[in-house]
């Protein structure tokens, strides 16, 4: 498997994940830059990872989403490729177009940094099929923006396609999102944004390792 | 038409540059002539107390700087502390302390962004950043907008430029009423061969300005730090800079990646006074001159003159002198980051600081008397008096030591700051081993398998206070010993000196007799002082803060396998007392805040247990003898237990009876070099046979288990009515709830 992480001006967990699929894939992902106009060949993963891209200065990802790299991102995705938008990842996905719904403040108006826990909704994804339908896990979420919305008729369609990837268990919704979602996925089922950060629950030093499946998933290794 | 850039020289012109009439004969000595209103501007900016350390200097050259590890002491952006396989750890702590009381989002979060500059400029990436905050009593109209003015600005630039928060400290004291206090500390790595100074070298060499363009923001701000406030403060708002993490972040991967290609010869960043300070300090400790072409500098606004450009304080700027054959390759990197690179001057021969606009020449000063020749003043001084002797005798003891020890654990100042770390990203880069809420942030060396880096600031002011001596030494020692209870060895410290009016004599003898003791406490623990920095005129009508000089240190693990936490106990593991017996309540939290007394002295820090009980822990912890560690500090050993028990989760019971001394003064005296250790029986039973000879006091208090935390017959309180009470306070306070009002009273 080949990943690639998205690099922009602004994203600063990119470094984590590109840590997290080296350890997890046995292999660096490959990194593109703002401008460019194409994914290499090859690339089986595109990620986009957290932080706050063009400072944020607009909405959180409404900069991004207009960048000439994204419409590669968007051509590769209709190909089929997997991409994972985590944080900022997912609110430029939604910016994008490429999924549904939206993410507003988070309900406290602050920002939150904490050890949430995480309830696997569709455990038959390209993204999640390393987890168990209904596992809970631990799982960290650092974000200002992660409040999920989506009118009702969308809301309809996405929790009956099983679109909710993830959900904030056990009372430990931190943004107050609807339905206490955490992660969707696009109709096709390759493309999954996310606001809470696997990339930093994967080895002894972070305390745990309940991120692994999703990169093992989406990687097509064994989670160790 | 062109900008006039003249302005007559008036006594009251002088005197509001905070320039005194000795300081301005000073200057007319000097140059020999009436100095113009830009060079008037440039003397202002570097001669103030933020630049010049006029009143501070003759002190701080007494503080140990030097040790085995020290790779840069202080003088530069920031200290360099050798952390072995050629990796180095860059830190340094500093005040935003007048523009956050005045502006508390921006003034926190540029705060924040001027410290982690201050290291990147050194070629260290920022890995870690802790917050000293001091606000006024939480009862006080002002204190709840600040604090969440001041917490939003700290996480909004710390979590968007990506580097994770992993300590401080938040306190809260009427002192503080007009007069915060925001201090900021950040420690990046870097590789010992690539550390990059300010000093330039060579003659004829580019001078070339990157970051962001300048604007008027902050014009005059660091002439702030030289005066006393009053009503009038708020007026000061526009000199109040604006933040911009965004660009801050891109200018942390341009200079990184340029100073890999060689080009860099000097960088500084601008910070106070922006350019005249960057400038002068570049050119002075080269021993060259600067000459700089305003027409050339980038500005986002129209019309700004000489005086505006040189004085102004935008952020996210650099000054660098680049080898002339590398430039276009620097160009390119910060073309592709975004960000503006203009060659905007050359460094000369003659000492001389000139400055050209629009074709004039409207500055030509001698660059050294500006820098490191500047003003220093012998302030006169006062040998503060100490407190009479408070035996625990005359200390009433508590109607309910349970209720007692609940209104401690949800006091201002002893109650979770979970409310404030949770607005802070404590997890990016994935190597946060601790973060806030036990002894020490610990982060791990990237790049290394068993490397670790432990952080803790620390001061407790209210000793200052009662005992300037004993209490610059009390925070050296509380650091050091937080540091040492993860397992870590203590390297180094960096000072952030807090203090009223030095003109006040009694004011200065404060800040006198704490650097003494800093300085005492430093050379007895081989902790010496790397960088740091001096806030004087913490005063407004006539009312000074509690004096408040934090040390905020650093540490070295080298295998964080091993490192202990605060709430690592397991169920039947013995609870042991490192360190004598709890007998001293002058100036505790039980006595101010259960009775609502302050009184006494400060406990005394006797250095030699200091370090003894300390290497002795460390030295356990890294044997994996420990499985929890916490030290005593404020609240006693009834507070320490309650926060251990809080942290695991399991009860405790815990019996004094084999302790001396009334149960008040064992349960919430405030002596130092004290640790709770957890730890299996049959370690307790080897360790205490060792602890005889190496002479450390080890007293076995009780087990883990249960629900509760049961001491004797004195109390007994649940686990879960501890964290409620403690957890409670910060946010019913934020809410405006009555709860935290009446704990508050």
């Amino acid at each position: 498997m080949k990943s690639a992480v998205v690099q922009l001006p602004g994203l600063n967990r990119d470094r984590d994940m590109i840590a997290a699929l080296t350890k997890i894939g046995g292999k660096a992902p490959v990194t593109v830059w703002q401008t460019e106009t194409e994914i290499p060949a090859g690339v089986d993963l595109i990620v986009i990872p957290g932080g706050f891209s063009y400072g944020d200065y607009l909405r959180c990802g409404a900069i991004a989403a207009r960048m000439p790299v994204m419409q590669a991102i968007k051509a590769k995705a209709d190909a089929g490729v997997k991409v994972l938008g985590v944080c900022n990842g997912f609110q430029i996905l939604l910016e994008a177009g490429m999924l549904p719904g939206a993410l507003m403040r988070n309900a406290s108006l602050k920002f939150v940094c904490r050890e949430i826990r995480l309830e696997v909704a569709n455990a038959d994804t390209a993204f999640t099929s390393a987890y168990a339908q209904g596992q809970v896990l631990r799982c960290p979420v650092a974000h200002h923006d992660g409040n999920y919305f989506a009118d009702p008729e969308t809301m309809a369609k996405i929790e009956g396609n099983g679109q909710v990837v993830f959900r904030y268990a056990e009372g430990t919704n931190p943004n107050g999102s609807m339905n206490d979602i955490a992660g969707v996925i696009n109709e096709k089922g390759n493309v999954l944004g996310m606001m809470p950060h696997p990339e930093n629950l994967i080895e002894a030093a972070h305390g745990g390792s309940d991120g692994r499946g999703l990169f093992a998933s989406a990687l097509d290794v064994i989670a160790a | 038409m062109t900008i006039s850039n003249s302005r007559p020289i008036t006594p009251e012109l002088i005197a509001a540059h905070g320039l005194k009439p000795d300081e301005y004969e000073r200057i007319l000595s000097l140059i020999g002539r009436e100095p113009t209103f830009t060079e008037l501007g440039i003397f202002s900016a570097m001669w103030n107390e933020h630049c010049s350390y006029k009143s501070s200097k003759k002190w701080l050259r007494t503080l140990p700087t030097k040790g085995p590890r020290v790779i840069q002491g202080p003088g530069e952006n920031a200290g360099v502390v050798d952390i072995d396989d050629g990796d180095v750890v860059v830190f340094k702590m500093e005040s935003h302390n007048h523009p956050s009381y005045i502006e508390p989002y921006q003034g926190a979060a540029t705060g924040v962004g001027g410290i982690l500059r201050d290291v990147f400029t050194m070629g260290a990436r920022p890995i870690a950043a802790m917050n000293a905050l001091r606000f006024g009593a939480p009862d006080h109209p002002k204190t709840r907008h600040l604090v969440s003015g001041v917490v939003a600005g700290v996480g909004g630039y710390g979590n968007s430029f990506g580097v994770p928060t992993v300590g401080g400290e938040v306190e809260f004291d009427p002192r503080y009423n007009g007069n915060i206090l925001v201090n900021a500390f950040a420690a990046g790595l870097a590789k010992s061969d690539a550390i990059f100074l300010s000093e330039a070298k060579g003659v004829g060499l580019p001078v070339v300005y990157l970051g962001a363009k300048t604007g008027r923001d902050g014009v005059g701000g660091a002439t702030m730090a030289s005066a006393e406030f009053d009503e009038s403060i708020e007026e000061k708002r526009p000199t109040v800079q604006v933040g911009d993490p965004f660009t801050e972040k891109c200018l942390l991967e341009a200079c990184l990646e340029l100073m890999k290609t060689g080009a860099v010869i000097a960088i500084q960043d601008m910070g106070a006074a922006g350019l005249t300070c960057s400038a002068v300090e570049m050119g002075a400790k080269g021993d060259l001159g600067i000459e700089l072409n305003l027409d050339l500098v980038p500005v986002r606004e129209d019309r700004m003159t000489a005086y505006e450009m040189m004085l102004s304080e935008s952020q996210e700027r650099m000054l660098m002198v680049l080898e002339p054959e590398r430039e276009e390759v620097a160009k390119a990197i910060f073309v592709k980051w975004g960000l503006d690179f203009a060659i905007v001057g050359h460094t000369t021969d003659d000492l001389r600081f000139r400055i050209l606009h629009q074709g004039e020449e409207v500055a030509n000063l001698p660059i050294k008397d500006l820098g490191d020749q500047a003003p220093e003043y012998d302030r006169p001084w006062r040998e503060p008096g100490k407190p009479a002797p408070l035996p625990a005798s005359l200390v009433a003891e508590p109607n309910d030591y349970g209720l007692a020890l609940l209104k401690l654990v949800g006091s201002p100042n002893q109650s979770s700051r979970r409310w404030v770390y949770e607005q802070y990203d404590t997890l990016i880069q994935g190597n946060s081993l601790q973060i806030p809420g036990g002894d020490a942030g610990v982060v791990r060396v990237e790049g290394h398998p068993t490397k670790a880096l432990a952080f803790s600031s620390d001061v407790t002011p209210r000793y200052v206070e009662a005992d300037p001596f004993e209490g610059g030494k009390q925070a050296v020692a509380e650091c050091w010993r937080n540091i040492t209870a993860t397992g870590a060895e203590p390297l180094a410290a960096t000072d952030n000196l807090n203090f009223g009016n030095p003109e006040k004599p009694d004011t200065m003898g404060q800040f006198v007799k704490a650097i003494q003791g800093i300085g005492e406490a430093c050379r007895a623990l081989d902790f010496p002082i790397v960088s740091g920095n001096v806030s004087l005129y913490n005063e407004t009508n006539g009312v000074a803060i509690l004096p408040t000089p934090t040390i905020a240190g650093v540490g070295l693990l080298p295998d964080w396998s091993t490192m202990a936490r605060i709430g690592g106990a397991n169920a039947g593991d013995q609870i042991v007392l490192i360190g004598a017996d709890g007998s001293h309540l002058g100036q505790s939290v039980y006595l101010r805040d259960v009775l609502g007394i302050v009184d006494g002295p400060a406990p005394e820090v006797d250095l030699v247990i200091e370090r003894r009980n300390g290497d002795f822990v460390r030295s356990a912890i890294r044997n994996g003898q420990f499985s929890a560690c916490h030290d005593i500090s404020s609240g006693g050993l009834a507070v320490a237990l309650a926060e251990m028990a809080m942290a695991s989760g399991k009860g405790m019971e815990i019996s004094l009876k084999d302790c001396n001394g009334p149960a008040h003064a064992l349960l919430f005296g405030e002596d130092q070099a004290r640790y709770v250790v957890a730890m299996p029986a049959d370690m307790a039973n080897f360790l205490c046979a060792n602890t005889e000879g190496a002479g450390v006091p080890f007293r076995r208090l009780g087990t883990v288990g249960g629900t509760d935390l049961v001491i004797d017959d004195l109390l007994r309180v649940s686990i879960e009515q501890l964290r409620d009470t403690h957890e409670s306070w910060f946010p019913d306070f934020m809410d405006g709830s009555s709860n935290a009002a009446a704990a508050a009273e």
